[in-house]
């Protein structure tokens, strides 16, 4: 009867804790939802950046025209004359679940809009992925550490930096898969289910769908199951586990038009052909090994080693004069410059530029993982008691997010998942530990209280055994609560020397009776749980100041503080409206790659280059002309048919993001295909300089003109806020470019192509059809020098 | 030498013998996986003489033998009594995934074969 009742109150506080549970569970979501929506809040629903534009821009298509026109989709809007096939380049991941959501919130005549369903997907999906990682983190170490690494990822600065209400970009959903995937792996693993296996490449197919980073999945898993062969820890589940999903996936990684035939063909993935080939011969042996004796095993052994050396060898030559002989079917530059970071400096200037492929810095760890950077030690060493099979993933994981980080600051966001299940693992141990020793002393306290002789009794008892020494540890331990009565000071001192000498001996004690939980002292567990619940109020502090004021720019609006009051910078949509309103539907704008997502989304028009930058020769001849004087300029953009030019300058209002700081870039990769730009023509002693002492070359190049047309009417002097110096050529004219538009702050320029000139005089007719046989070979792109 | 072909035989007779005892249910699992391996093999020769144009075709033809090979070795592992691991699974649930996973496998080829 006794027991009955403990086991219904147990299965009651079960029951109880159940549903606690799914209570933290369900704010936890809250909160993953709410502290994205400070932008928001501050600004407006609106889609930040430059890659959420065309993926908003995918949607509308998507919403408008049903899947089979998207699926089939040439977009002739961009990369004017070439265009672009956003059927087959576009992972479709994000639009699809976007699109999803849209038409089954309007069939529930819910009328929400399509920019609002793609502002709130990724707070949406960072709810989910918060789940998904309280289902990771409890199968490899517990419910506990599961909530905890669940509420430390719903405000992981790393994670709200690329999902903020507006960052509707690839990330947002596949963060969420990523985690998913590896808690159905996790699952199989642990539980050796097919049917879990199923799941596994289901959601290894959206993963695909998502997002480039698919790649991290196929040879992180490999090199976890190879992990577990080496260690010894191979079992038939690990096989349910890994080999369906490598069949099954690469099937469904092939389905994607993007990926295609990559996934048997790219280098990306011999990772997991190679392991699937290593696990079937690990079971072959173990099989073997199970049906024969010991001695003819070993024969077996000598016997295959000796021929499959020789076909090993064979086969591995072939391999790798495979890969060798075609290097371009080998890595991709992306990979290559993952596993070799100066790779992309060297060979791939465009992939050199983007900053977010740029190293992280120190501080930026603490920026974004915070107090996380310091308990992942802690969770590894807790990984490894004991160690299974998923905390050698957890890991795995960890080390490899570490060192993809360290290469690109983009990538910390892979990191952020790993760190939150370590740092959940290692909060929810010491709490573990903490309270027990709370929950030990307090019943010993109380027990010890409530019936003194016969304690003192059982506690001399238990310790008959032990030695003399220890007897008297132990009966000081048992005057205790005596002493307790009296001062506290002495009480304090004496419990921590006898804690001390206790635990020392609690080893020897606990390897000879019942075991003995290992125990700290109760005020020093007290202080620890208290330091430990102000480390978490600092953490959450932290991200939401993080969230609030460093990760919520929606960066198309800008603002400022100043003495009398906030200064609203809308420039960018000012340009983009002039443009839909003021121009032909057919008229080309050129600009450099950063603005033509932008461009194309919010102005509705044509534009010669944008963020794909899939056509490295295109980009470069937008940069060449961007270099060039300007008759050699108007003459490329003409043959591009070009009718606007956009340039974005800060130099009024001090926004250092303009195309004048951008410039050597321009310079650099149109160099690297036009060999008569050099970077040295640009720069003054090594020096990059805009004002009285910069090159000749710099002082006429179009950009230069461009931007600081009509600058020295501001001030009359010219002064460059962002450069901070007055400007070298201050009172100029534009012979072949008018300008038609300036934005209030001057941050946008846009100008107009001028029209050939009817009637040529003089010499000039000369030029002119000198300069006509140039403009089509210009037009041809050839590397000679146009106007020489 | 003579003892190392004298192993040989040995290992193989053994071999042979340890296989005999399995159960048939095993042994027609067995069947079925060596089948569809030798059908991807066949569809490997063709591919090598005629050429892999269609090759979206040809990859589905090949993974979905191959596909087909590792899930009944997985369902052999799961009904196989020898294995402790598996000891509380039913069989029939052990067959449910085992067709539940070929459906899924299955859908996705007829969508690749194009």
């Amino acid at each position: 009867m006794a027991t009955s009742k403990v086991e219904g109150s147990s299965s009651l506080r079960h029951a109880f804790g159940g549903v606690l549970s799914v209570f933290i569970l369900l704010l936890i979501g809250v909160v993953a939802f709410s502290i994205r929506l400070f932008s928001v809040i501050k600004y407006e629903s609106v889609i930040h950046e430059f890659d959420p534009y065309f993926n908003y821009r995918v949607t509308q298509f998507l919403s408008k025209n049903g899947i089979y026109d998207f699926w089939n989709w040439f977009d002739d809007r961009t990369w004017y004359p070439l265009g672009r096939v956003i059927g087959g380049t576009v992972y479709p991941g994000l639009t699809l679940t976007a699109g999803t959501m849209w038409k089954l919130a309007n069939s529930l005549n819910i009328p929400l809009s399509v920019e609002t369903v793609c502002v709130f997907t990724a707070p949406i999906f960072s709810a989910f992925a918060a789940w998904a990682t309280y289902l990771l983190t409890k199968e490899v170490k517990g419910t506990g550490a599961g909530i905890t690494a669940a509420a430390i990822l719903a405000m992981v600065p790393s994670y709200i930096s690329r999902s903020v209400a507006g960052s509707y970009d690839n990330e947002a959903v596949a963060i969420f898969a990523l985690i998913f995937t590896f808690y159905l792996y996790i699952k199989t693993l642990n539980t050796g289910s097919l049917f879990y296996a199923t799941l596994n490449s289901l959601a290894y197919f959206y993963m695909v769908c998502s997002w480039g980073g698919y790649t991290f999945i196929i040879n992180l898993i490999p090199m976890h199951v190879l992990l577990c062969i080496v260690t010894g820890r191979y079992s038939s589940r690990l096989y349910i586990a890994y080999a369906p999903l490598v069949v099954l996936g690469t099937l469904l990684a092939a389905l994607v038009p993007v990926v295609g035939f990559n996934a048997v063909m790219t280098s990306e993935h011999f990772g997991s052909f190679l392991v699937f080939i290593i696990i079937h011969v690990v079971a072959l042996v173990y099989y073997i090994k199970g049906i024969l004796t010991p001695r003819l095993f070993k024969v077996a052994t000598t016997l295959v080693l000796t021929v499959g050396i020789a076909v090993c060898a064979v086969v591995v030559a072939i391999l790798v004069a495979l890969v060798a002989s075609s290097p371009t079917k080998g890595w991709s530059g992306r990979s290559l410059s993952l596993l070799d970071p100066t790779y992309a400096s060297k060979y791939i200037p465009i992939i050199a530029s983007v900053s977010e492929h740029q190293p992280p810095t120190w501080p930026s760890y603490f920026m974004d993982i915070n107090v996380l950077a310091f308990l992942v030690p802690a969770g590894i060493v807790a990984c490894f008691l004991p160690l299974s099979d998923a905390s050698s993933f957890a890991v795995l994981y960890l080390v490899t997010s570490v060192y993809f980080s360290g290469v690109m600051v983009r990538l910390m966001l892979v990191l952020a998942p790993a760190a939150c299940i370590m740092s959940g693992i290692a909060l929810s141990e010491a709490f573990g530990v903490l309270t027990r020793s709370m929950k030990f002393h307090i019943t010993k306290y109380f027990e010890c209280s409530h019936t003194e002789a016969p304690a003192k009794l059982g506690e001399s008892t238990s310790t008959e055994s032990s030695a003399p020494l220890e007897n008297m540890t132990k009966s000081d331990t048992t005057e205790k609560p005596e002493v307790a009565r009296k001062e506290k000071v002495a009480r304090r001192k004496q419990k921590k020397e006898k804690e001390l000498t206790e635990n020392a001996h609690v080893k020897p004690v606990s390897a000879k009776k019942e075991k003995r939980p290992l125990v700290l002292p109760l005020e020093a567990s007290i202080v620890s749980v208290f330091l430990l619940i102000v480390l978490g109020g600092l953490y959450v502090l932290h991200c939401v100041w993080a969230a609030a004021e460093a990760y919520s720019a929606p960066s198309i609006v800008l603002t400022s503080h100043s003495h009398d009051g906030l200064h609203v910078f809308d420039d960018f949509r000012e340009a983009y409206a002039w443009l839909r309103h003021n121009t032909e539907v057919d008229d080309k704008v050129a600009s450099w790659w950063d603005y033509g997502y932008q461009t194309t989304a919010m102005a509705n028009r044509t534009v010669i280059v944008d963020n794909n930058t899939w056509n490295n020769t295109h980009i470069a001849t937008v940069g060449t002309a961007m270099s060039s004087p300007e008759k050699a300029a108007w003459e490329i953009f003409n043959s591009l048919d070009v009718k606007y030019v956009l340039v974005v300058f800060g130099g009024l209002v001090g926004y250092p993001s303009d195309d004048i700081n951008k410039f050597l870039w321009m310079v650099r990769i149109g160099g690297g295909v036009f060999p008569h730009i050099k970077e040295a023509d640009y720069l003054k002693d090594g020096q990059y300089r805009v004002d009285a002492q910069a090159t000749h070359t710099m002082l006429n190049c179009l950009m230069y003109k461009l931007s600081y047309y009509r600058f020295v009417e501001t001030d009359g002097k010219g002064f460059d806020r962002v450069r901070r110096y007055e400007i070298g050529k201050k009172h100029f004219k534009l012979t072949h470019f008018e300008e038609v538009f300036t934005t209030h702050h001057w941050m946008v320029r846009i100008y107009k192509l001028k029209p050939q000139k009817n009637r040529i005089r003089g010499k000039s007719r000369k030029s002119k059809l000198g300069s006509k046989s140039t403009s089509s070979k210009s037009g041809g792109m050839t590397h000679k020098n146009p106007w020489n | 030498m003579a003892k190392g072909t004298n192993d040989a035989k040995l290992l193989i007779q053994s071999l042979r013998k340890a296989y005999a005892a399995t159960p048939t249910s095993l042994k027609i699992i067995d069947l079925y996986v060596v089948y569809a391996v030798a059908t991807a093999l066949i569809q490997v020769a063709y591919m090598a003489m005629v050429g892999s144009f269609p090759f979206n075709s040809f990859l589905s033809g090949v993974l979905s033998c191959v596909g087909t090979a590792v899930l009944a070795v997985c369902l052999r592992i799961q009904v196989n009594k020898d294995n402790k691991e598996f000891k509380d699974l039913p069989p029939e649930r052990a067959f449910a995934d085992f067709v539940l996973c070929n459906l899924v496998l299955h859908l996705v080829i007829m969508n690749f074969l194009g």
